[in-house]
Formats: C-alpha cells, structure tokens, sequence
C-alpha cells in the first residue's frame, strides 16, 4: 500500500469508565472509499470526530498525509480542516443564514473569496447535487430533510476537499431519497478524487459507496475487508450485523419489560 | 447523619469551585481570542444590533418609568421636610449611578443573554459548532468574540440612553404632576449632575455588558443533550448574569465612590 492518506494507530478514547474506543489501527489509501459500520454506540462517531480533532483522543496516533494531527494547535488545525469536507448525519446546516450562505460560509469565511464569487460556486455546487439556483435563496428550515441533506452534500463540497466524512448520510430519508443521496456521494467522491470516510447501518447504502467495509464493535475493529467480500466475512458479529438478526454474538443492552 | 451532610457540602463546594474554574478559563480564552486577529466585523454589528437597537424599546420603557417613579416616591418622603427641591437631583444621582446601568443590565441580561445561551446550545446540539470547525473557522472566533466585543461596546450605549430616558420621565412627572418649574427642575438637575456619576455608571454598563455576553455564550456553548440542556443553559445563562451584574455592581460602586 502507497503512504496512506489517513492513518490511526492504537487510538483510545473513553468519556468517565466507557471506553469508546480500544486501540483502533486503521489505514486508508488515497481516493479509498471506507464504510464504518457497526450499532448505535460503538464508537463510529467518536473515531470520525477524533480524526477531524474535534475529540482528543486518549492516546494512540492520527497521521493526516504523514502529519501527526493529536496535538496540533489551532492555526495548523484550520489548515489540515482546508483538506476536509463533513456531512453531519443531521445536516448541521447554519438556521441564520441562506442555503447559498451556507455553501459558501467555508470559501468566504476561511478563504476569503469574494462574496460574488462565493455565490457563483455556491450555486454551481447546488447545481451538482440536484437543487436549483432558487433553492439559494431559501433558509434550511423552509427544506424538505432530503434537500437539507444534498444541500449539505454540497456545503461538504464546496472548498473541493481532499478528504470527506459522511455521518449516517441516509438516516431519516425515505429508500428512494437515500439512494439519490447515495448515488450523489459516489459521483461527489468520484469526481473530486476524494478519500472518504462513511459510517451508517444501511447496508444498501455501505454496499453502494464503500470500496472497503470495517466494522467496529465496543469500540474495537473487529473486522475490515473489500466490500465484495462482506457476505463471506466468516465473523459472526459482520452476518449478523448485514443481516439484522435480533440473535447472535451481538447482545443488545435492552431491559426486559 | 453528619457525614452525609459533609458530603453533599463537600460535593457543593467542588461544583461550585469548578464552575468558577470553568467560568474563569473560558473567559480567560475569550479575552485572550478577542485581541488577535480575525475579527468577524459583520458578526460583531450583528450584535450590536441585536443587543443595542432592539433593545432600545424595553430598556427605554423601564428607563423612563423608573424615572417616572422614582421622582414620585422621593417627592412623597421629600414633602415631608420641605426638601422637595432636592427631586431632580436624587432622580439624576439614582439614576446615573445605579438604577440607569442595573436595570438595563438586568433586562439585557433577560432578553439577550437568554437568546445567546438558546442559540449558542442550539449550535451545540446539533452540531452546527462542530461544523464551523470542519469549514476551517474556530467557532469561539466566531461567535464568542464577537458577542464580548458587541456586548461591551453597546451596554455604555444603551445605559446613556436609558439614563437620558428616565432623567426625562422624572421631569414629565416633576413638571406636570408635582407642578416643578420646567427651567429650574432642569437647572436643578444639571446643577448636581457630575461627570463621575455618569462615567462610573457607563463603566458599570461595560462590565456588565461583558457579563451578560460571557454568560449567555458561556452556558450555551457548554450545554449537553437536547432541548432540555438548551433549556436549562438558558435558565442559567439569565440567572447567573443577574446575580454576577448586582455582585460586580456593589464592587465597582465601592472603587468608584468608597470614602
């Protein structure tokens, strides 16, 4: 494998007594599309939001392009985010400002483009992922939840990023919607030539945008491999993770009424 | 039975030094931000709009009614040693001094403080903090510093206002109600106006302005879980500046005017 893009070595995170995290070690080649999949509090967040800095973690080591990135103050911080792009699993859309001000915030507030300039892009970047320039005008209140999302899609896209995160990028969205979403992500990371990082529970939608699945399971990554070869994991936590069997190795924490 | 109640005092006691810790290093941090570049200039008259000029209407109501009162109870304790003439100075020293930046300060701290602690814990929620982050902008820049910078600058402001407002409530009802003479309620009142009163009282303002503000930030930026956290963050927010703006109140009277 070339010098990886990404790179995480025996990182650890706990909040109090949970440990979250147990000695991830992961690596992710450039323009690779990985899927983090796994249940609700496995850590799949909390690892996407240390390697974006915004969770220290424990210990453990996080290399952006070879740059150690765990101790970076905020300047070299802002600069290793310009390779960034996120999708928040709820959009995380700015309510004060317009759609295209909410496109545009990372160009004009972080690279100083012009405002015009900055609208022009702004629509472009609606443009591809489906909205028209009306859309611009709208506050994200007055979306559908589809729309926020694309219009998130496009705010992630907008400053060209080498890197992008997807959280729960389907989560709430009707099976049509998700699949425009899904196709949007694959034609965005395509065409940029981005590195990505997803994580969901949608299999159809880790089978649709991932090159390479890993899965994570109280706070360890218990297996990771093409995503052609998830149906013959072997593991018994990925089938019946896949496969949305209430019985297996994987207990739920559920009281009994 | 001691024992517990040791620890619960115990306990109370570490919250509270913690809290004050935790007050101390964000404010210590915001300051610190507030004097190195960028500045967000739009961000910054944003909020002075919005804590100055849509303030101005419930700062101008109570500001002219407490002047308004203020001249009616001093003429009902004042009539009594013939001592009347002393109105207009009580109601410009009060008012100057005190009632003109502790009362802004309170509503201020009600109407704006409660908004930033709503909208900052809104962002925290639901991760429109940790967006900024990811499009390269340090949210305390953002909109911390910004809120500290307004704050500070437009409470003077507002209190010069509210002071001009209630010394002309006082002589509404000094002149119309308590028969004054128009002339001489306001030679009277610019007889005994002095530059201190009002300069300590805009010091006041300032203070307090950067009270509302890192309060109403503070809550709303640490705040935890969903609406009830922005809830409680907000409740916070209002009741913590209240308390902080009638303490550094006493304080900065005592520096000002201590013999």
């Amino acid at each position: 494998m070339a010098s990886p893009k990404i790179s995480l070595h025996g990182v650890t995170k706990s909040f109090g007594p949970k440990k979250v995290l147990q000695g991830i070690d992961l690596e992710i080649a450039t323009g690779e599309s990985l899927v983090v999949i796994g249940g609700s509090g496995c850590g799949k967040s909390v690892l996407l939001k240390c390697i974006l800095g915004l969770i220290k973690p424990n210990a453990g080591s996080i290399q952006i392009d070879g740059e150690e990135t765990t101790d970076l103050a905020s300047q070299d911080r802002a600069r290793v985010m310009r390779k960034f792009g996120m999708l928040f699993q709820g959009g995380a859309l700015f309510d004060s400002l317009r759609v295209w001000e909410n496109v545009a915030f990372g160009p004009i507030q972080s690279d100083g483009m012009p405002i015009d300039e900055a609208r022009e892009v702004a629509i472009a970047k609606l443009g591809a992922v489906g909205l028209g320039p009306e859309i611009g005008d709208l506050y994200p209140s007055e979306l559908s939840g589809g729309m926020q999302k694309r219009v998130a899609l496009a705010r992630a896209i907008a400053r060209e990023p080498e890197i992008i995160f997807f959280d729960e990028p389907t989560t709430g969205l009707d099976p049509i919607m998700a699949d425009v979403i899904n196709d949007l992500i694959v034609k965005c990371v395509h065409d940029l030539g981005a590195t990505a990082i997803s994580i969901t529970h949608d299999m159809t939608s880790a089978r649709k945008i991932g090159h390479r699945v890993g899965m994570l399971h109280e706070g360890k990554l218990i297996w990771q491999g093409p995503v052609g070869e998830i149906d013959r994991s072997g593991n018994a936590h990925v089938d019946q993770f896949i496969h949305g069997r209430a019985e297996g190795p994987i207990r739920m924490q559920v009281r009994k009424l | 039975m001691s024992i517990p109640l040791l620890t619960i005092l115990g306990r109370m006691t570490l919250a509270f030094l913690e809290a004050i810790g935790s007050v101390s290093a964000f404010a210590f941090h915001a300051v610190r931000q507030a004097v190195q570049p960028p500045w967000y200039r739009q961000q910054i008259l944003r909020q002075i709009m919005e804590i100055g000029y849509y303030s101005l209407p419930v700062v101008g109501l109570t500001a002219i009614f407490t002047g308004m009162v203020l001249a009616l109870q001093s003429y009902t304790g004042f009539a009594r040693f013939s001592a009347e003439s002393a109105i207009p100075n009580v109601v410009v020293v009060s008012l100057t001094r005190e009632l003109g930046p502790v009362l802004a300060g309170l509503m201020v701290a009600g109407r704006v403080g409660a908004a930033m602690a709503a909208e900052i814990g809104t962002m925290r929620v639901t991760e429109q903090i940790d967006a900024l982050t990811t499009l390269s902008t340090d949210p305390f820049k953002y909109l911390v510093v910004p809120r500290l910078i307004a704050g500070i600058v437009t409470l003077p402001l507002l209190v010069l206002v509210a002071d001009i407002i209630g010394i002309l409530g006082g002589f509404l009802v000094g002149v119309y109600k308590l028969d004054f003479n128009d002339a001489a309620y306001l030679r009277n009142t610019l007889d005994f106006l002095e530059f201190q009163d009002v300069f300590s009282g805009l010091v006041k303002a300032s203070v307090f302005g950067f009270l509302i503000t890192l309060m109403g930030c503070y809550h709303g930026y640490t705040s935890k879980g969903g609406a009830q956290g922005v809830g409680l963050a907000t409740t916070n927010a209002v009741v913590s500046a209240s308390i902080l703006i009638l303490t550094f109140n006493y304080f900065i009277t005592e520096a000002f005017f201590a013999r």
